[in-house]
């Protein structure tokens, strides 16, 4: 049993069809890119795969349960429990330091453990940074923050919009890196993506275009590492 | 971690908690100052209209059936007296503390050495009293005309032995060429009397053709020792209502609960069936004008206190309203991404309610203080004394504040319940 499956989801704004029968699924541990063009309808699937908000029409099915249906307040449980997310313009509360932003989902979820939030941070080699606040961090560390909040509640799936949209070249391998180690570990993710060098180092990539899966990659040569092509 | 974000937030966002604190804080004041000025106001108002006079006239039984069945004012009808001995009872009936002041009156003739003859009152000015209770009280007419205005002299001041002194009206003054520290002998109907006279007064009335002396003096001249003929009372009362009037035209009409209720409340009629039970063959009466103007203005006054609490209140809702929903609107992002890693809707609720709350707190607390010290400037610019806090403030403050500061919020928790995690985390 796949532990992610999109069958026939569609998501209608008026008579725009965002997701049109989208079929997609995702296999436990599995590090999938989902890419396209502006419009595509990448957000709209994060949204509806992270329990953000809701399909039109279809089933989601997360580690078997199919949550279409559920109500907001089901969909904020299994957003707590099960998903981890990462967001491109990073959302870290401004006033909060590192750990305590790491804490905050702990707090949501069950008991904040300072101990275990700097754990977290440690393994996005941040534990130096723990008590500095976002306006203190670059893109790179903050994105790095954000990679710790999503994984602290140990969920069962990451989901990561635009994760290097905001960083430079340096900090994108460093987050790429990080989704390596967690893939290895067993983790599984979902990365949307406009960037084909951060879609590319993925197991498989399904491409969507006007709101329809146009085609699916499978990386054959994956090794988890970002290649960065050199402009002649 | 939740005191840790309510800390936080108020360390980030201190100028806006600050003008939420302040907001309160001039809602809670004006709640305060009215408030303590509007449980106050009964007695310090009651005070001022002690000027209007006295509100309750006692006369001998016999001359109020003469003066009902010819329709005569009291003062015209004479042959029954009251007793002079037992003025004193007055302040021991159940609504004595709320008897302020009161004087006895004894009218009689007397003829001046040139022939013409004048009507004298005796009555008291400012005549000490020792009450079995222990209270002490100075009751007369130098605070029951206290509009009357002194145009050369003084008035008698019966503690400093003014015995065989008088005071005269201006048109009898002028008439009869008198004037301060002259010597007017007194021809009454039972024996002569020298006097000096003190003061020359303008009542703006037929008084001002009398000549007033203390009671003693009176009597002597009419030969009435102990004997007076009307005493008018200045009581604090409470505005009458359906009960009062009922109990005015017959308290036996009432059932024993609505007796009770009638005679331990301050009606004035109430007052003066208990002045009746104690001053021997007396008819109490209230001087209507001034018992009904002394209720209307009452109640007119806490009405606009009443308002302007509310006004206030709806100021500082409107006030609230607006700040938090601006601060709600710019932690949009924060509270997005709350909602998105699992933070229900009740969490969010509870955290912003209680940043609110706390400032709050803080803001009632000053508003209070700030109140107090507006009631205060209130009290002695307009009724020239200090305002009594009453501690049933407090709680009514409080529960006003925590009510118009949740109503405040009311739109921003709306807006907050509403806002989707996807419109504000990918800016759309």
């Amino acid at each position: 049993m796949s532990l992610l499956e999109l069958r026939n989801v569609s998501k209608i704004y008026g008579k725009l069809h965002a997701l049109d029968h989208v079929n997609i699924k995702v296999e436990q541990g599995e590090w999938l890119a989902i890419m396209g063009p502006s419009g595509s309808g990448k957000s709209t699937m994060m949204n509806i795969i992270g329990a953000l908000d809701k399909a039109t029409e279809g089933e989601i099915l997360l580690d078997g349960v199919d949550i279409a249906q559920k109500s907001a307040k089901e969909l904020t449980d299994i957003r707590r429990d099960k998903i981890g997310l990462i967001f491109q313009q990073f959302h870290l509360v401004s006033y909060l330091t590192a750990v305590e932003n790491v804490m905050l989902a702990q707090y949501y979820h069950s008991i904040p453990d300072e101990k275990e939030a700097l754990e977290a941070l440690e393994r996005v080699g941040l534990s130096d940074r723990a008590k500095h606040y976002p306006s203190q961090l670059s893109g790179g560390e903050q994105q790095r923050v954000c990679v710790a909040r999503a994984l602290i509640n140990y969920p069962e799936i990451i989901l990561a919009d635009e994760p290097t949209g905001n960083l430079d070249e340096a900090n994108e391998e460093i987050v790429v890196e990080l989704f390596r180690k967690l893939h290895e570990e067993g983790t599984t993710l979902v990365v949307v993506t406009h960037n084909p060098e951060v879609a590319e180092v993925a197991q498989r990539t399904v491409v969507l275009r006007n709101g329809k899966v146009d085609h699916e990659m499978i990386n054959e040569n994956f090794t988890g590492k970002i290649k960065h092509i050199t402009l002649q | 971690m939740f005191i840790r974000m309510i800390a936080k937030a108020f360390v980030r966002q201190w100028k806006k908690m600050a003008m939420i604190a302040f907001t309160i804080a001039l809602g809670a004041s004006l709640a305060t100052a009215m408030l303590s000025v509007m449980m106050d106001v009964g007695d310090k108002i009651n005070q001022e209209l002690k000027a209007y006079g006295a509100n309750i006239n006692v006369v001998p039984k016999g001359n109020s059936v003469i003066s009902e069945l010819y329709d005569v004012g009291d003062e015209n009808v004479t042959g029954a007296y009251l007793n002079e001995s037992e003025l004193g009872k007055i302040k021991t009936i159940f609504w004595a503390f709320n008897i302020v002041d009161y004087a006895p009156f004894i009218t009689t003739e007397a003829v001046l050495e040139d022939g013409s003859f004048v009507e004298v009152t005796g009555t008291w000015f400012n005549h000490h009293m020792e009450l079995p209770t222990g209270e002490q009280l100075d009751a007369g007419l130098n605070s029951l005309r206290s509009w009357w205005d002194i145009t050369s002299g003084r008035w008698i001041d019966e503690q400093t032995n003014d015995k065989s002194v008088a005071m005269v009206g201006s048109t009898l003054a002028k008439k009869e060429g008198i004037s301060v520290n002259d010597d007017i002998t007194l021809k009454g109907i039972a024996s002569d009397v020298t006097v000096k006279v003190v003061g020359i007064y303008d009542s703006g009335g037929e008084e001002d053709d009398y000549i007033y002396v203390p009671v003693d003096i009176a009597q002597l001249l009419g030969g009435l020792d102990g004997k007076i003929d009307s005493i008018e009372v200045s009581a604090l009362t409470t505005p009458d209502n359906e009960l009062a009037q009922k109990a005015a035209r017959d308290p036996g009409s009432l059932s024993v609960s609505q007796y009770e209720t009638w005679y331990c409340t301050a009606y004035v009629s109430s007052i003066c069936y208990q002045i009746e039970e104690v001053i021997t063959d007396s008819v109490a009466s209230a001087v209507r004008q001034v018992a009904s103007s002394e209720g209307t203005i009452l109640e007119k006054t806490q009405l606009l206190m009443i308002l302007i609490t509310i006004l206030s209140m709806i100021g500082a809702a409107l006030g609230i309203c607006n700040l938090v929903t601006a601060s709600v609107m710019e932690r949009s992002q924060e509270i997005g991404l709350m909602k998105a890693i699992g933070a229900h809707n009740g969490a969010i609720t509870g955290l912003v309610i209680t940043e609110i709350m706390c400032t709050a707190v803080i803001g009632g607390i000053a508003g209070f203080f700030a109140g107090l010290g507006f009631a205060q400037i209130i009290g002695h610019t307009v009724f020239d004394s200090a305002i009594n806090m009453r501690p049933m403030v407090i709680p009514v403050v409080t529960v006003l504040v925590f009510i118009v500061t949740l109503t405040g919020c009311i739109p921003a928790i709306r807006m907050l319940l509403n806002l989707h995690p996807t419109e504000v985390l990918h800016g759309r």
